[in-house]
């Protein structure tokens, strides 16, 4: 790997793996860290890009005790980082059929109850390695304001830190994940242009002009190809 | 300003040409041209890094050899250790692997009353498709038509796709989109309703559905869900296939399951078995980088090869014109096509556009690999690597203030870690190993040759011909992975198994005996990349430090 | 394999034994009844290299979360001493990034008026009270409260309410504010055992005899004692009564 023929030529950190020490080149993320002092993953790795959430990590510093949290595949580590993966957290995950739900605030209780015991200390917001305003969105949850909780939550990759971290015990991840769902399918308008083009095409529209296509020779195809009209952007 | 000083220069030149570049259109080259470029500077063409298969149904044919290694490659599995008559689970369908493909498929043939068993190398949900960002094709505007789809994506494929199923592709995605939106999937929304649409490289009209740069996470999250919510989908987590197992008539009857964290096997009898693993990125195939995802290692290419099917187009490899080079922690990563579709420009270190940025991705990189090869206009890091700027500051000045910050916001937050801020700096991109345009052979439901078998998504082969167009592949898996839970379902229905066996592991390890190369072969499928440092390094550590003979090094 | 797992499999082949379903980080298996959650992972396949010490609940290495897929309530214990139930959904916290103070316990005398364990953790006085360390507790100790004790400077009642903690972690692992219980409390300890403790006024004296020589003369006269001398002094010596 190219970070491995670099580090004879950078300086080595200390680092602590589960309070365990080892030195390994600046310029690695904590997840090549890992593998860089003989790690082989199976969990806490997934899309190795920063959008799975598999490779949660909590983290502080021998010289500041403050916790921190970051995905290990898009977090350079730094000296004397102390590094722990938590790469599953419990959470009870409801059974629910969005077909049959309604998209208020009272539905989204009667699914997650202890969303009311909620009482703001804001950990979540510290806990997320997305930078989210979790707490912004659990208020806004509770007050069904639903937009802002699509808006504020999009980036989420459902890590469940804020799980991991939450004193009631409450799944912000999911609760947002219910009410993204509730939006998409009811509060967003429908596309009309879309629900027409999926009637055309199932009454077969389009179905000669295909077949002309599918038996046209390839040099006419090609022409037809290179000349097609193209929407200006 | 995070970009080191050599850099600057070469940011200044880009920001200089930026007004005039706003209003400079470069054509698109013709299907002809197209043909000679990539013949001249597509990797896939390269004279090394490939060889011939000595065994199989696609004997005699030239394969990247990282993908040949595991073609050809030992199966993990010793058939006289095996008891088939102790099988741990008995279901209508098995699905091997849990992207949009298999995760669809789980959905349909859930609908369509057949047992279904989910079993995936890492979490439910981890995936190729989680990490896409640009979006889905689908033609369902007034001006558009399945049939300009079909011809486009025929065009981008350069005319060598298998009609029929890119027909099938083009006609069920609008349906696609629809039952995704019903699912509760938040797509790109005006306030009337109609879908946000963008144009991407190789198409003749606006027809990408996005969810911001988040499209793949956002479809994965809701299926996902939607699959947990169904109380009778069963699945199971690190828990990969190594081999399929068949029956005396022929016919893929299961297969066999590995537990990565215990090492123990789990045998499944699948009256039929859908095959959605995905890519091949961690390969590396020519040594490059990847946006795959850490279980993208071919393995249902191995395992579907092992039981007689062939594949077409497995030399055919995409590499992503706009992969990241910059920071080192970043090299690999995708660099969303929709930052094109919105203005972006491909810029080379003089300040000048490298090609028509809406090229389709194969000759678009080409063109970057001319460009920072042939013609040495590149810009080269202090790592070593190599890449040409993508002017990304240019969308808001197309498109107003805050476009960037509205429709790349994944792409902002990643860069922003590093101080890298999209915003106002450009980003430096390279060709990176991004999609296997070929795959396993397959009909219009993704049915394979061998009974039984269903490849659904990037894993099957022939819709994209020898290059995908970006918002197709988020199509593919919906689509096929919708066909084939639904046939698999009513086949399961019909279907009477014989007598399990794996005689074809073993008439495959005799081959590859009589060829001699046995011990030259790794075992396959591969499941994980092997990243970690091996001892040997530290060796190579001790050595260079000159210790005196006896001493031993504490790392 | 442990004594537990063999044991459970041949019940399980004589059928004399309940499976359960449990998860595993998510991922189900079905394990005999009465395992603990220890073994039960070993018996799933698992070879512990983390989470795994004493095995009989002293070294507090295995501290487990766990909830039920009906109760999305967060419990905790100690994966060698808690038996698996139907439905238990768990994860191992082998390690969470804690603060640690670093003295030298002549540094722990405590000064009048002053609060030594403020002084070290001084993120102590951010406890807004939310128990969720109690809560989190294996050992069942009223974390909260000597919490509080350990804000006013009462070490002596921190030393007796935490005296059964295993240094676990997984109050800091929950603990909204960031603070170590765990190791502030062992701080509190430390200090009344070196500081507060009434000194052994008996062990200073015997210390003060033994270096003044007072046994040396008696010590030399039996290494050259026979070994029948020896055996008859020691048949004849006097034993004082045990109560």
């Amino acid at each position: 790997m190219a970070e491995a023929e670099v580090a004879e030529k950078v300086r080595m950190l200390d680092i602590y793996i589960m309070e365990k020490h080892y030195k390994v080149p600046e310029g690695l993320t904590i997840q090549t860290a890992l593998e860089y002092c003989g790690y082989r993953l199976i969990r806490g790795c997934g899309c190795r890009g920063g959008s799975c959430g598999a490779c949660a990590t909590v983290y502080n510093f021998t010289h500041d005790p403050t916790l921190r949290y970051g995905l290990a595949c898009q977090t350079a580590v730094e000296p004397d980082m102390c590094v722990v993966q938590i790469p599953c957290f419990p959470t009870a995950k409801p059974i629910y059929d969005i077909k049959k739900l309604r998209p208020t605030v009272d539905q989204v209780l009667g699914i997650y109850p202890d969303l009311a015991t909620c009482f703001g200390c804001n950990n979540c917001t510290q806990s997320c390695p997305q930078d989210i305003e979790v707490m912004d969105f659990m208020s806004a949850a509770l007050r069904g304001d639903f937009p802002t909780v699509v808006e504020k939550s999009f980036e989420c990759v459902m890590c469940g830190m804020c799980a991991a971290r939450c004193p009631q015990g409450l799944s912000p991840y999911n609760i947002a994940m219910l009410i993204r769902r509730l939006h998409g399918r009811y509060l967003l308008p429908k596309s009309r242009h879309l629900e027409e083009k999926v009637k055309e095409i199932e009454e077969g529209k389009y179905d000669a002009e295909y077949e002309k296509l599918r038996s046209t020779p390839m040099e006419e195809l090609r022409r037809i190809y290179d000349e097609r009209w193209i929407e200006p952007k | 300003m995070p970009y080191p000083p050599y850099m600057e220069e070469s940011i200044r030149k880009l920001e200089a040409s930026r007004q005039r570049r706003m209003k400079e259109e470069i054509p698109l080259i013709s299907s002809d041209e197209r043909d000679i470029i990539v013949r001249k500077y597509h990797p896939d063409y390269r004279e090394t890094g490939k060889r011939k298969l000595l065994l199989g149904p696609n004997k005699d044919e030239t394969m990247p050899e990282e993908l040949a290694n595991q073609l050809e490659g030992n199966s993990r599995v010793d058939p006289d250790k095996v008891d088939l008559s102790k099988i741990d689970y008995d279901v209508d369908v098995l699905i091997i692997g849990s992207g949009g493909a298999g995760l669809s498929a789980a959905l349909l043939v859930q609908e369509n009353g057949a047992k279904v068993l989910v079993a995936t190398k890492l979490r439910l949900g981890d995936s190729n498709t989680i990490g896409a960002e640009g979006g889905t094709q689908a033609a369902d505007r007034p001006n558009d038509s399945p049939v300009l789809h079909y011809l486009d994506t025929m065009g981008g494929g350069h005319f060598e796709n298998v009609p029929e199923l890119v027909w099938a592709m083009a006609r069920d995605a609008p349906m696609a989109i629809k039952w995704l939106e019903d699912l509760g999937v938040n797509w790109d929304k005006e306030t009337d309703g109609s879908m946000r649409e963008l144009e991407l490289a190789g198409e003749c009209r606006r027809r990408v559905h996005s969810c911001k740069d988040y499209t793949g996470l956002e479809v994965m999250r809701v299926l996902r869900d939607e699959v947990r919510c169904r109380d009778n989908i069963d699945y199971i987590e690190f828990e990969p296939a190594i081999e399929l197992i068949m029956d005396d008539r022929g016919q893929v009857a299961g297969a066999i399951l590995v537990n990565l964290e215990t090492n123990e096997l789990s045998l499944v009898r699948a009256k039929a078995v859908i095959v959605a693993t995905g890519g091949l990125g961690r390969l590396h195939t020519q040594g490059f980088p990847t946006t795959n995802h850490y279980g993208a290692t071919a393995d249902g290419l191995a395992m579907a090869y092992r039981v007689g099917c062939s594949l077409i187009y497995g030399d055919s490899i995409q590499y992503h014109p706009t992969g990241a080079v910059y920071p080192l922690q970043l090299v690999g990563i995708l660099i969303t096509e929709n930052v094109r579709a919105l203005g972006g420009q491909i810029i080379n270190i003089d300040g000048e556009q490298v090609a028509c940025n809406l090229e389709p991705r194969d000759i678009l990189a080409s063109f970057e690999i001319r460009e920072c090869t042939e013609r040495h206009k590149g810009i080269t890091t202090s790592a070593g690597n190599v890449g040409v700027w993508e002017d990304i500051p240019l969308i808001d000045m197309i498109h107003g203030e805050g476009t960037i910050a509205a429709r790349l916001p994944s792409l902002v937050h990643k860069f922003s870690r590093f101080n890298i801020d999209l915003i106002h700096e450009p980003v430096l991109v390279y060709p990176t190993l991004h999609y296997q345009n070929g795959g396993v052979r397959m009909d219009a439901n993704s049915a394979t040759e061998v009974p039984g078998l269903w490849v659904p998504g990037e894993v099957g082969g022939g819709v994209h011909g020898r290059n995908r167009l970006g918002g197709n592949a988020t199509l593919d898996i919906y689509v096929f992975g919708r066909r084939a839970g639904r046939e698999a379902a009513q086949y399961a229905k019909e279907v009477k198994l014989g007598k399990l066996t794996l005689n074809h592991v073993r008439q495959w390890q005799n081959e590859l005996e009589r060829l001699g190369i046995v011990k030259e072969r790794p075992f396959s499928p591969m499941l994980l990349p092997n990243y970690a440092r091996q001892p040997s390094d530290y060796l190579a550590d001790l050595y260079t430090e000159k210790l005196q003979p006896g001493l031993v090094k504490l790392a | 394999m442990a004594q537990e797992t063999r044991v459970a499999e041949e019940a399980k082949v004589e059928e004399k034994v309940r499976m359960l379903d449990i998860y595993i980080m998510g991922k189900r298996y079905k394990v005999p009844e009465g395992l603990t959650i220890q073994s039960a992972l070993e018996y799933c396949g698992y070879n512990l290299v983390r989470g795994c010490g004493c095995r009989f609940g002293f070294c507090g290495a295995c501290g487990t979360i766990y909830n039920f897929t009906y109760d999305p309530t967060i419990r905790y214990g100690l994966a060698c001493q808690t038996v698996v139930e139907q439905n238990m959904v768990i994860t191992q916290i082998p390690f969470f990034p804690a603060a640690e103070a670093l003295y030298n316990v002549e540094d722990l005398k405590p000064k009048e008026g002053g609060n030594k364990l403020a002084e070290l953790y001084p993120d102590i006085l951010t406890c807004f009270g939310c128990n969720n360390c109690t809560k989190t507790c294996p050992q069942e100790l009223e974390v909260m409260e000597f919490m509080s004790d350990a804000i006013r400077g009462d070490y002596a009642k921190v030393y007796e309410k935490s005296f059964d903690c295993l240094l676990c972690g997984l109050c800091a692992a929950r603990c909204p504010q960031g603070l170590q219980p765990y190791n502030i409390a062992l701080a509190a300890r430390r200090l009344r055992g070196a500081h507060l403790a009434p000194k052994s006024q008996h062990n200073l004296d015997r210390m003060k005899e033994i270096e003044e020589g007072k046994f040396d003369a008696e010590l030399e006269k039996l290494k050259k004692m026979s070994r029948d001398e020896l055996r008859e002094l020691y048949d004849k010596r006097e034993i004082e009564p045990a109560l």
